[in-house]
């Protein structure tokens, strides 16, 4: 009977994603329950020299697959080296990210091996065998919980920040195991001519553990600077309303909401943003979301976790000093 | 080329959900449903594609869904579809996406012909999941591009290049035909469908198939159980901070620091 958790470690350009620490540290807790092992899988070129870093972080061996063909993210043949993993590693589960590419292989590789798949978790558990997973449905305006079968593979994507990570235990070591990889053509139709940063050097909302937005009320591209100022001493994102976006002050790119980007950020600042209910899609499932608003009754007030009824032209600036002030301090 | 959408039914986006007290379900009493706002994208650049190039011979729209969604699939010929499929049985209803998928695929094999292009939104805006393509394309054996920004189809319809969306990122590939795209917002802008086409639509064919008529597809694919559905953890009452701007700015870094700790 498997009983190990395998975790799938995202990584561009040998970076690691930040989630990957928060799924060891989920997997952790539930390979005690199981009564196995953590184990990882890293996909990608030259990807070995990783396996130290994912190793602090809680796992026991790491199933590398290490190829040229793998160095850019692509479904079909990293799908086939995740199915190459499993396949020797016989998880109970696996966890992965919800990115774009946690979501692309959760769905392909669980279409692979016939398991159950749960996408964008924000809570899961073990009922017995079973795998019980939370998550939002209707874009946050409901939580729904799924029982993923313990008779066959379970697969579940987890949000960012939905679990924290663990301080990492230095020294811990881990057994690399290499995957052996047989890509056939079919696998390698797609290619990959070019990767064009859309976000300037700024970092990308769904990838920031601060954003600060702002909406339709800063009435240009030039007045945003102040969000920008505020983001830059919290090393945040910057995002956008799609009234703000629409209105050509930041790219669309930029935007956050049922038709833009997706955010669980630890911090959110929403700066004279009113809420709408498609807003609210983006970013209600942030841990921690402050409110800059005149209009005390906006509904971005209902999710908020501090408010501020303020003009954001006179409260921003302070801020971005208050928060200047304490980190030299 | 023949191309596929899948549509699907969902709540509007503006609407209040309301969760049934026995937390089976949603209430379905008013509750307005629209043809989701992503698979919308996908007819849209499928008639696009019709009426810029000659090649394109037929245009399928797909659902599975109860009675209802059937609405859906009008939405999609009126916008320029020329026909439909709609698979309604509540044996194959499901909320599990790779059972969906599974449908789906099963659907599409028993076609007369393959298609050549098949188009999903990049995800729908009920489960916010994505897994319906990738996995789709999986059990067809296609590639995919996930969010895709940018198409452009080669003259003799065998190959694409096009854009896709990752984080702070976009990606330029490049892939043979068949395959399978979902699409982001921004490719397309959804033309709104016209009474008379509205009109007409009501006489472009729909075949409907029921579980009987798709029989691989109720095998144990279904590994997900709906347990059930609540409101979101209720969120604290938000906390106002009080006082001049200076010293709102002092008191709401210092409870992000000390109280949510979160910087
Ligand atoms: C299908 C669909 C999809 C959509 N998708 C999205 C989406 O993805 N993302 C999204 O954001 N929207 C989306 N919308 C639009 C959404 O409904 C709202 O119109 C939009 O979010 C409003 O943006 P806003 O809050 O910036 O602007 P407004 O509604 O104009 O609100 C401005 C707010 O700023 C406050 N304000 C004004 N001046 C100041 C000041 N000096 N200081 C402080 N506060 C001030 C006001 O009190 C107000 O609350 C969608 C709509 C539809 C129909
Ligand atoms: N400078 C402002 N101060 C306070 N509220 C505003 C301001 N500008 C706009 N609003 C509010 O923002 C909402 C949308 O504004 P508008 O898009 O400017 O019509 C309305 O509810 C207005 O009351």
């Amino acid at each position: 009977m498997a009983k190990d958790i395998l975790v799938f470690i995202e990584q561009r350009e040998r970076r690691i994603h930040p989630a990957g620490f928060q799924l060891l540290a989920l997997a952790v807790d539930l390979a005690k329950t199981t009564d196995g092992e953590v184990v990882a899988c890293l996909v990608g070129e030259g990807v070995g020299e990783l396996v130290p870093q994912v190793a602090a972080h809680g796992a026991k061996s790491v199933y590398v697959a290490d190829d040229a063909e793998l160095r850019l993210y692509r479904a079909m043949p990293y799908a086939a080296a995740v199915a190459a993993a499993i396949d020797a590693a016989d998880p109970k589960i696996l966890l992965l990210p919800t990115t774009f590419m946690g979501r692309d292989l959760a769905a392909r590789v669980a279409a692979k091996k016939k398991a159950a798949l749960a996408i964008d978790c924000t809570e899961v558990h073990l009922d017995g065998n079973d795998l019980v997973v939370s998550k939002p449905m209707y874009a946050g305006k409901v939580s729904a919980t799924f029982r993923l079968k313990g008779d066959r593979l379970q697969i579940a994507a987890i949000r960012s920040n939905a679990y924290s990570a663990r301080e990492p235990q230095a020294g811990a070591t881990a057994e690399t195991k290499s995957v052996a990889l047989q890509l056939s053509d079919a696998d390698k139709r797609l290619k990959i001519n070019e990767i064009v940063s859309t976000s300037s050097g700024v970092k990308d909302v769904t990838e920031a553990d601060i954003v600060v937005s702002g909406g339709r009320s800063l009435k240009s591209e030039e007045n945003f600077k102040i969000i920008y100022e505020l983001a830059e001493v919290l090393e945040a994102a910057v995002g956008a309303s799609r009234a703000a976006c629409d209105a050509g002050y930041q790219p669309h790119i930029r935007q956050v909401g049922l038709t833009g980007k997706v955010v669980t950020p630890k911090l959110y600042i929403a700066c004279g943003i009113d809420g709408a209910i498609q807003h609210l899609a983006g970013m209600r499932g942030s841990k921690v979301i402050v409110a800059i608003n005149t209009k005390k009754d906006a509904p971005i007030f209902k999710v908020a976790t501090y408010g501020c009824v303020a003009d954001l032209f006179t409260l921003v600036p302070l801020l971005t000093k208050e928060f200047r002030r304490v980190k030299t301090h | 080329m023949r191309i596929l959408t899948i549509v699907k039914q969902v709540p509007d986006s503006n609407a209040a959900v309301k969760v049934l007290s026995d937390g089976s379900g949603i209430d379905p009493a008013g509750l307005k449903l629209v043809c989701d706002p992503f698979d919308e994208f996908g007819v849209e650049l499928a008639v696009q594609l019709r009426e810029k190039r000659q090649d394109v011979t037929e245009i399928v729209a797909l659902s599975v869904g109860p009675e209802k969604a059937a609405e859906a699939l009008r939405v999609a010929l009126a916008m320029g579809a020329d026909s439909a499929i709609h698979i309604s049985d509540p044996a194959l209803d499901t909320r599990d996406e790779l059972q969906y998928a599974f449908v789906v695929a099963e659907a599409a094999k028993k076609e007369s012909a393959p298609f050549d292009l098949i188009l999903c939104g990049k995800y729908n805006i009920d489960m916010d999941a994505g897994a319906v393509g990738p996995a789709l394309a999986e059990f067809l054996g296609l590639p995919h591009v996930g969010a895709v920004t940018a198409l452009d189809v080669a003259a003799d319809g065998k190959r694409f290049s096009a854009r896709r969306r990752i984080e702070g990122a976009e990606e330029v590939v490049e892939c043979d035909l068949p395959a399978l795209l979902t699409i982001e917002k921004g490719l397309v802008e959804p033309r709104y469908p016209s009474l008379p086409n509205l009109m007409k639509a009501k006489k472009k064919p729909m075949t409907v198939l029921s579980a009987a008529d798709l029989p691989g597809a109720t095998d144990g694919l279904a590994g997900v159980e709906f347990v059930s559905i609540a409101p979101p953890p209720p969120k604290p009452e938000c906390r106002i901070i009080e006082g001049e701007p200076e010293k709102m700015a002092r008191e709401l870094v210092r409870l992000l620091r000390e109280e949510a700790k979160v910087i």
